[in-house]
């Protein structure tokens, strides 16, 4: 994984927990004798092996025969290795078409992802730049919703989306979780950070607040934007409570409330099971490579003051 | 990653920040713009808000006063019935709610030390320069980017009691999915796998906050390792340290999918959480009147959690 290459670069401009950290203390003082240095590698190993394993056996495991995947004892590489495990999932007439689950959750989680990011990145900059009457009534009630649990939602909204109609439908999982308040009080804080004098000389300039939000403002928060995309896909992609119980036909599910029915489907043959799992974090994997500076950015700074 | 329902904390777990009153000039912002504009610029998030944010927290008050049943064409006005039949001893939910909410806390009270001391550790751990640190914290941060539903499977399937790897390794035969109370050990143990590095990430950039001067000072007199961790390192994070906890404890109340997923609530229904009991009873029964009073008297457990949470930690920002 080159997840290393992705982090190497320059300095960041927020306190993050990327690898432009300073240490707080200088590596290996003085003091540390060859025997701590080496407990210290011994540990590192095994707890990497206890990180990695599993997630290697899941793999390996997708690629063996039912007989092998359950042999005792157990055999780590595939022999003979096969793709059948995969097979089941390809067949989009069946009970359990994976790819198909694999293309809903794609296409919901970006729709869901643009749909958040845009919506909050209109109502962060008015929050954080506009006057007007009632502002501070519109955002203490935003950011007080950030404090009310999500299930509380789950059985008004799940009456809401069935009179809308959209119960079994891909709009029960891209819309209703827009409505969070996260990224509204994210992108605000992101704007906030800003200097204004740049937004003031488009003004003088002659632009109105649509052109320098779309000109100045938004340029100016790639970071921020970016990083909101890629944590509200994530979250919708892997968020389980809510379409397991609002989806149902085999051609609407997405991933991981179709895992549950694939785990269900092949109780015992495990390697169809899986490929499913593979198969599903496969886009996580490769979006954690990418974007792992935002994502470990989005969550260290969500611990601090942002 | 917005708050998900299960024992994730995502960043929209709320920072402890209040939002601080912006200082700007008053030629600077929006004198020259009609408040026209900024509704305009409001109007579509407030739209999604107030459809499936502010309309469900009404809604769902009064459904929850309602004997309502989905599938039943009369919903009748019951008062607070739905409410004082969960505190009344033999009513219909009063044993299966409460052993549910025993369930969300034993987990949460297993879950949270674990979450809040490893990752603490691990974070001690990859706080030291070495080669590749920067790949061995994607490592252990990996895992949480995977949702329950991919975790699960995989669970369901190294513990397998005949057939899984860890009975196996262990020379074995425990019952991890099936028996008390090893499935509670399952559980948490696959809870901390998952979410271990999310807690990790957030004490690696607090331990960054911590002057390097003090441990220098500390080196200075003289103090060990370990003295420097308990009077430098500790002290440090305590702000940090108490919002992992107060998240942490709220992420391990939402436990829902673990659940699902691994134990089917066996064994019989000992391992059903409130969140699981909720869902089944208002979105499989369709008893929504019930099940959300249930919903609302959990919510309300969490907020006098977070309350003394917050409270504490407002006084640790006080003394320190």
């Amino acid at each position: 994984m080159s997840a290393t290459t992705a982090s190497s670069t320059t300095a960041p401009t927020v306190r993050g927990a990327g690898d432009a950290l300073e240490p707080t203390r200088r590596g290996h003082g003085p003091r540390s004798s060859p025997l701590s240095r080496v407990a210290f590698t011994v540990l590192l190993v095994v707890l990497t092996a206890v990180f990695v394993g599993p997630l290697l056996w899941m793999f390996l495991t997708s690629f063996k025969t039912p007989d092998g995947a359950t042999s005792i004892p157990p055999s780590l590489f595939p022999s003979p290795a096969t793709a059948d495990g995969y097979r089941p999932l390809l067949d989009t007439s069946s009970q359990t078409p994976v790819i198909r689950w694999f293309l809903n959750s794609l296409l919901a989680g970006v729709a869901n992802s643009v749909i958040v990011t845009a919506t909050a990145a209109l109502a962060a900059y008015a929050l954080a730049r506009l006057d007007f009457p009632g502002k501070r009534v519109v955002f203490g009630v935003i950011i007080a919703t950030l404090f009310v649990p999500g299930f509380v939602f789950l059985i008004p909204n799940y009456l809401i989306v069935n009179s809308l109609g959209w119960l079994d439908t891909l709009w029960a999982v891209i819309l209703p979780s827009a409505g969070g308040a996260f990224g509204v009080f994210f992108l605000r804080q992101f704007f906030s950070s800003l200097p204004m004098e740049l937004e003031e000389a488009a003004e003088i300039d002659g632009a109105n607040r649509w052109q320098t939000f779309i000109r100045v403002v938004l340029p100016l928060s790639k970071p921020g934007i970016s990083t909101l995309l890629v944590l509200s896909f994530l979250t919708n992609y892997n968020d389980f409570l809510w379409p397991v119980f609002v989806l149902f036909s085999p051609s609407t599910l997405t991933l991981p409330a179709g895992l549950s029915i694939l785990q269900g489907a092949f109780t015992i043959n495990y390697p169809v099971v899986m490929a499913g799992a593979v198969i599903a974090s496969v886009p996580a994997i490769v979006l954690f490579i990418l974007a792992q500076r935002n994502i470990v950015e989005g969550v260290a700074r969500s611990g601090l003051k942002g | 990653m917005a708050v998900t329902a299960e024992t994730q904390v995502g960043p929209a777990a709320v920072p402890p920040v209040a939002a601080r009153p912006r200082s700007r000039s008053t030629r600077a912002g929006g004198r020259r713009s009609r408040p026209l504009t900024a509704y305009l610029f409001l109007a579509p998030y407030l739209v999604l808000f107030g459809a499936f944010i502010i309309a469900p927290a009404v809604y769902g008050i009064w459904i929850s006063l309602h004997d309502y049943d989905f599938v039943l064409p009369y919903k009748p006005w019951v008062g607070l019935a739905n409410y004082v039949s969960l505190f009344t001893p033999g009513s219909r939910d009063f044993g299966d709610f409460w052993q549910s909410m025993g369930a969300t806390g034993i987990f949460t009270g297993l879950s949270v030390p674990c979450l809040v001391v490893l990752p603490l550790g691990v974070a001690v751990l990859l706080n030291r320069k070495f080669p590749g640190r920067t790949f061995f914290r994607a490592v252990f941060f990996l895992p949480y980017v995977l949702g329950v539903a991919v975790i699960g499977l995989l669970f369901r399937y190294i513990l397998d009691p005949n057939v899984g790897v860890v009975n196996y390794f262990l020379g074995s035969n425990v019952p991890w999915t099936t028996d008390l109370p090893w499935v509670w050990v399952s559980l948490v143990g696959m809870t901390v796998w998952w979410t271990l590095g999310f807690n990790a990430t957030i004490y690696l950039a607090g331990l960054t906050d911590i002057p390097r001067e003090l441990y220098e000072a500390a080196e200075m007199d003289g103090a060990s390792r370990s003295q420097q961790f308990f009077n430098v390192t500790l002290p440090g994070l305590r702000p940090v340290l108490v919002f992992v906890i107060t998240t942490t404890i709220l992420a391990s109340a939402n436990m829902f999918g673990q659940q699902l997923l691994l134990t089917k609530g066996a064994p019989g229904t000992s391992t059903r959480t409130a969140i699981g009991y909720i869902a089944t009873e208002g979105l499989s029964s369709f008893r929504m009147g019930a099940a959300s009073a249930m919903s609302y008297v959990l919510a309300i457990f969490l907020l006098l959690i977070s309350l003394i949470s917050f409270r504490v930690f407002r006084e640790r920002q006080d003394q320190s």
